[in-house]
Formats: structure tokens, C-alpha cells, sequence
């Protein structure tokens, strides 16, 4: 019977017992590991409030057993910040009225933060919107939510020609 | 959730072992089993996780021409391949449509095949449904229907299939390879699903114990890489199951139609291929007309099962836009919403 996990959680190696293998990785990152900055919405993969990066990849925590994902590398939003330092897309998010209530913004950010990694949307604000189309605002901060992505992809963008020039 | 055993096998005899336990499920990204098990919907004794298994996250050349997929592939990872997408871009479509992109980036193809019914009174565990608890009775011929089947539907179940994945792939004449007690076999996947009938219990052809390892698409499946569609109407834009879906692919010589293909989603309890109208379409002219005709052909035998007559019509509609779409070309890259009847392109008409 397997009973532990070993997962590295913002950097940092974590050793969990799982004494009962339902445990979701939602609620292990928030109910064992004091890391509620994740969000439990819907707990059934329908409104994204759960996204982190897993080995690098946004996946809903909801719906991903935490037995099943021993050995893997897990970004939440309180990886983000470099101490006071806002990451680029926080800060994004603040600069383009990104969110109203802020309940969804959790799982906004770092479902845009796979995005960018994924490489696929680029500068086009439809393909923005689409691929963050898993991410439900009911405050409907979309026009904000994808004007902060869109900035960010931009100065990504310029950043890279500075350097390819 | 009821609680269950986990298991975590290190080979595929070992997970077939395993799984061929009364109350057994196989585990895969859990997408669809965990929501289902959350609602009491699914109650599995045992889960046998098969996400660490060796050698199924590959997606292989094979020696006719055609592909080999690994039941563990992604299906954002298997999206994304750029030789795969260019060999068969309306599965690439179809797999862009589905879900979010945080699903599709755990969804596995395996998983993806087996995935059950979005049907509501199926997900209640309060009404009564056939396919849940067989015998029960079926909620949705008095319900809320409006979204469901009008193909191979019968008085026990009315319930719909939600891939789209699929509904290209049987198109495609794509074959599921399974490993089970009795060793390795392969199964058309137009086969693998049956049809409710009187034991909509019994969704597929799937033994107890028996794991889709692979999905292979034969050599002559890329021969349609140039004119090859997916179309899925949702009631929103994005992240939604297809109201009526399809898969056109056209094998074009001398301006004329050499070959066809065409499925349909959301209309039947399997992904529905329509032999008939590609019948129909072969050796004629790719234009409105011969369309139509294939169209008809496509629906020829559909009837309502509620409030749903108005699919039949759309899914006829679908299908001729997704033929015209595909007669006109294979896009150079996936539209910014994949497989969206409504265009981004100012001024476009959105009218089939």
C-alpha cells in the first residue's frame, strides 16, 4: 500500500503521507500544505479556480489525484512573487483591472502562465481568449483579464527581439 | 467519494491483472472518473492507476504510412505534434475544441475513448437512468432533452456521446489495439462502442480487465491531410459539448470527388459515420448540391427522442458547411477557435 508522496512544491521538497488515497491535489495544497492561494470553485474541472502548473503544465487540481502525481514538480500562485516583487503577469493583472472580487484570479494567473509557456496564442487576442476559455470570472473581467495577458505576451515578444537584434 | 484500494502496477499484465477484479477501474488522468466518482456516479472498489506504466506516450510511425498513438499521449500533446496535425488536421481540430485547455492537457487518448455520457439524468443520481442502474428507467424521455440523440437511440437510453477526438477518428477508420486476459487484439473503434438497444449499460465491447494501449490510424488516413474539416456547434463559443458535430474529409482528383469520409458527434451514443452519404459523395462534385444529397443521406434514418427535432435539420447544415469548409482547403493553421461555425473574421457570414 502506498501511503506517501513526495512532491517539490514551489521549489521545495515536500514528504506527504496520504494515509487515504482520495486526496486531490486541491486539497492537499490547501488542507495539508496551508497553500490556499489555489481556489476550490466548483471542484469538478468546470471553472479552472484550481489551475496550477504541473511539471510545468496548468492542469485543474480538482480533478488530479495527489497519489497519482508522486515525484512531480507543482507551481501554485505563491511560487509567483519574488518576495515583494510582483511577477509580471500579478502585476498585469493589477495594471488592466484583471478582477473584481479576485476569487477566480488564482487560477487565472497561472492558467496564463501555461499559456504563455504553451507558446501557441502568441499576440492574437482571440487566441488569448480561447485558450483561456477554461478559466470562468463571473465578475466578468475577461476584457481585463486578456489585455493583462496580452501585455505580458508583448513584452515577452519585445524582449525577444532585443535579444535576437 | 466511497473510498477505494489504489493500485499502481509497474507492467501492463500486471494493470490487467489488476483491473479484472469485480469493482475495478483503470486511472488515467481522472478527468472524467474523478467528477464522476465525486458525484457518486462511478463507485469503483479499486483504482488502477496506469499513468506510470512504460512505452504508452509515444506516438510511433507505422511501416503502412499510418500512425500508432499511445493510450497515455496527452491530448493537447498529441494536438500539437506538428507532423501529426499536418498528416491529419480534422483530429487535430476535433481535440482543440474539446474541453479547456488545462483538461485537454491531462486528458489522455485512452481516457478520451471511454469517456462516458454528458447526459444530466445519468450524472443525477437521484433520476432514474438505465445506463447507471439498468432496469431503473430512463428520466430523459420526460426531461430536458433537447440535446439529445436523434441517431441509434432506443426506448432505454437517449443518451449522447461527447468526444469529438472520436468522431474524426471513426471517419478515419481508426482501430483501438487492447491488451486483456487473453492477450493483444485489435478493434475498429466505429466497433468498439455499441449501441444502446436494451443494455445501454453496456457501452462498449471492452471485457473486464481488457486497457486500450494504442489508437492506430491506417496509411491511407493522411491521403484526406489536404481537405479535412472538424465543425461543432456549442452553446457558446468555447469550452462546451457539441450540440451537432462533424468530420468532413475529401480526397480531391481533377476537381471531382475520389473519396469521402464523413462522421457525425452529438447525435448518437457512439461517434455516428455515415457510410451512406460518403457513398453519395464519391465521384461526384464537390459543390452545394452533392452536398445537400450527402446530407440527407447522413440523416436519412434520424428521428427526435424529445424536444430535439431541430438537431436533425442542424446536423444536416453542419454537414454540409464542414463539406464545403473541407472542399476549400485544409486551413495552413488551426483556426484561432478551432472548429467554431462562427468566423472572427469581420463581416464573414455565420449562416450555414
Amino acid at each position: 500500500m502506498i501511503n506517501s508522496i513526495s512532491l517539490t512544491v514551489n521549489g521545495v521538497r515536500r514528504d506527504i503521507a496520504l494515509p487515504d488515497p482520495r486526496v486531490t491535489l486541491l486539497d492537499l495544497l490547501r488542507e495539508q500544505l496551508d497553500l490556499t492561494g489555489t481556489k476550490k470553485g466548483c471542484d469538478r474541472g468546470q471553472c479552472g479556480a484550481c489551475t496550477i502548473l504541473v511539471n510545468g503544465r496548468r492542469i485543474n487540481s480538482c480533478l488530479a489525484l495527489a497519489i497519482s502525481h508522486n515525484g512531480a514538480d507543482i507551481t501554485t500562485i505563491e511560487g509567483l512573487a519574488q518576495g515583494e516583487k510582483l511577477h509580471p503577469l500579478q502585476a498585469a493583472f493589477i495594471e488592466h483591472d484583471g478582477f473584481q472580487c479576485g476569487f477566480c484570479t488564482p487560477g487565472q494567473i497561472m492558467s496564463a502562465l501555461g499559456l504563455i509557456n504553451e507558446g501557441q496564442a502568441g499576440c492574437d487576442p482571440e487566441r488569448i481568449r480561447e485558450g483561456m476559455s477554461g478559466n470562468l470570472c463571473r465578475c466578468s473581467a475577461y476584457a481585463g483579464i486578456t489585455e493583462a495577458v496580452l501585455d505580458v505576451q508583448r513584452t515577452l515578444a519585445a524582449e525577444k527581439e532585443r535579444r535576437v537584434a | 467519494m466511497k473510498s477505494f484500494d489504489y493500485v499502481r502496477p509497474a507492467s501492463i499484465p500486471e494493470a490487467v491483472s489488476a483491473a479484472s477484479a469485480p469493482g475495478a477501474a483503470y486511472l488515467a488522468a481522472g478527468t472524467n472518473l474523478l467528477d464522476l466518482m465525486k458525484g457518486g456516479v462511478s463507485r469503483p472498489d479499486r483504482l488502477v492507476d496506469v499513468t506510470h506504466l512504460p512505452g504508452l506516450d509515444r506516438i510511433e510511425p507505422l511501416a503502412d504510412g499510418g500512425v500508432r498513438i499511445g493510450a497515455l499521449v496527452r491530448n493537447a500533446d498529441l494536438a500539437h505534434d506538428a507532423s501529426f496535425a499536418k498528416a491529419y488536421p480534422a483530429v487535430a481540430e476535433a481535440l482543440l475544441s474539446g474541453a479547456s485547455a488545462q483538461l485537454r492537457n491531462a486528458a489522455t487518448v485512452g481516457g478520451n475513448l471511454l469517456q462516458r455520457t454528458r447526459c444530466a439524468y445519468f450524472y443525477d443520481v437521484a433520476s432514474a437512468c438505465n445506463r447507471r442502474v439498468p432496469g431503473s428507467g430512463c428520466d430523459a424521455r420526460q426531461g430536458e432533452n433537447r440535446l439529445h440523440a436523434v441517431l441509434g437511440w432506443s426506448d432505454a437510453c437517449i443518451a449522447t456521446h461527447p468526444s469529438d477526438f472520436c468522431v474524426p477518428l471513426v471517419a478515419l477508420d481508426a482501430v483501438v489495439e487492447i491488451e486483456g486476459k487473453g492477450g493483444r487484439r485489435n478493434v475498429k473503434l466505429e466497433d468498439l462502442y455499441r449501441l444502446p438497444a436494451d443494455a445501454p449499460e453496456w457501452e462498449t465491447v471492452l471485457e473486464p480487465g481488457d486497457l486500450i494501449v494504442a489508437l492506430k490510424l491506417p496509411g491511407d488516413a493522411s491521403d484526406f491531410a489536404a481537405h479535412a474539416r472538424y465543425l461543432k456547434v456549442r452553446e457558446r463559443t468555447s469550452y462546451a459539448f457539441a450540440i451537432v458535430s462533424a468530420a468532413a474529409c475529401l480526397r480531391l482528383e481533377r476537381g471531382s470527388i475520389a473519396e469521402a469520409r464523413i462522421a457525425l458527434g452529438g447525435v448518437a451514443a457512439k461517434p455516428w459515420r455515415a457510410h451512406e452519404a460518403e457513398k453519395v459523395l464519391a465521384g461526384g462534385a464537390p459543390n452545394g448540391e452533392t452536398f445537400r444529397r450527402a446530407a440527407e443521406a447522413a440523416l436519412a434514418g434520424a428521428k427526435p427522442s424529445g424536444d430535439n427535432q431541430f438537431k436533425i435539420e442542424l446536423a444536416r447544415r453542419i454537414v454540409v458547411r464542414a463539406l464545403s469548409l473541407a472542399a476549400s482547403g485544409t486551413p495552413e493553421r488551426i483556426p484561432a477557435l478551432p472548429a467554431s461555425p462562427f468566423s472572427s473574421v469581420p463581416g464573414a457570414l455565420h449562416d450555414a
